[in-house]
């Protein structure tokens, strides 16, 4: 799925990188918990979120995720937006809460963790 | 021993906005120099977990990596509180951050089993009141 398509699926704004939305991604996950993306997540490539703080974004960087969406129409911060363009990093902000937005997803075929 | 590369870091524990950021910047410079992703990868998530614990647990720290050819060592090193029970602390779900950590999206007890899954082996030196002294070792196939 591109990334565009999300962007159309979840209603979203692109908050920055509008220049990578025709790029590729398989697969996704959900958390507000940083410690499980950090331990659980395997080449999932979206981020589906209602934290908001910096380190949402070094997470996702560390990960190699292209892409975090906001949740609940949270809004990053300027500082934030600027560490995810500076990464290309592409952020959006959609008004669906996690449990649709998720839903909505993977009903569209983007899958979410493959186990070890 | 052979040639190698050493990036230094001061990671200044008042500020939980900037974590983090030592490792961003090592993950700049180790795709610089062409590394495997995978490689990478391990790198930054071993790294950034101890950067974060650093923050959180020990009001900051200093962090270097040496890149030799065969293998990349991240050495971070705190004058935190130190670890009463390092087998109990490397129990997945162990954690005594607080409420606050928690709502920062950290404080599952999570990180320090991380580093020692995504590294090849790890040492913690940590005396309780002094500091700790973590270093991780990633061979280079
Ligand atoms: N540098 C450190 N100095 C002092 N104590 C530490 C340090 N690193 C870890 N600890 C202790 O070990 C515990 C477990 O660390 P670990 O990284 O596994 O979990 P966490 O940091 O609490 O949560 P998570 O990493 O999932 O966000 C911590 O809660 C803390 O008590
Ligand atoms: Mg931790």
């Amino acid at each position: 799925m591109k990334i565009s398509t999300i962007v159309e699926l979840l209603d979203a704004d692109v908050l920055t990188g509008v220049d990578h939305l025709e790029t590729d991604v398989h697969s996704a996950c959900g958390s507000d918990m940083m410690s499980d993306v950090l331990a659980y997540v395997k080449d999932q490539a979206v981020l589906l979120t209602g934290l908001v703080n910096s380190q949402v974004i070094r997470t996702a960087e560390m990960m190699d995720m292209v892409c975090v969406v906001f949740v609940r129409a949270k809004r990053p911060t300027l500082e934030m937006i600027d560490i995810a363009q500076e990464s290309g990093i592409v952020l959006l902000s959609s008004e669906k809460r996690m449990y649709d937005a998720c839903g909505t997803l993977y009903a569209n075929g983007l899958n979410g963790a493959r186990h070890e | 021993m052979s040639e190698f590369l050493n990036f230094h870091y001061d990671v200044d524990g008042d500020n939980f906005v900037s974590a983090g950021q030592a490792s961003v910047q090592v993950k700049k410079n180790l795709r610089q120099l062409g590394l495997p992703t995978e490689v990478i990868r391990r790198v930054s998530i071993a790294m950034y977990e101890g950067e974060i614990n650093m923050v959180i647990h020990a009001n900051g720290g200093t962090a270097d990596v040496d890149v030799y050819e065969d293998r990349i060592v991240i050495r971070l090193a705190d004058k935190g509180p130190g670890i009463k029970d390092v087998a109990l602390a490397m129990q997945e779900g162990f954690s005594t951050a607080n409420e606050n950590v928690r709502s920062l999206g950290f404080g599952a007890g999570m990180g320090l089993p991380n580093m020692k899954r995504y590294t090849d082996d790890m040492q913690i030196d940590t005396v309780v009141d002094v500091g700790t002294t973590i270093t991780m070792t990633i061979r280079l196939a």
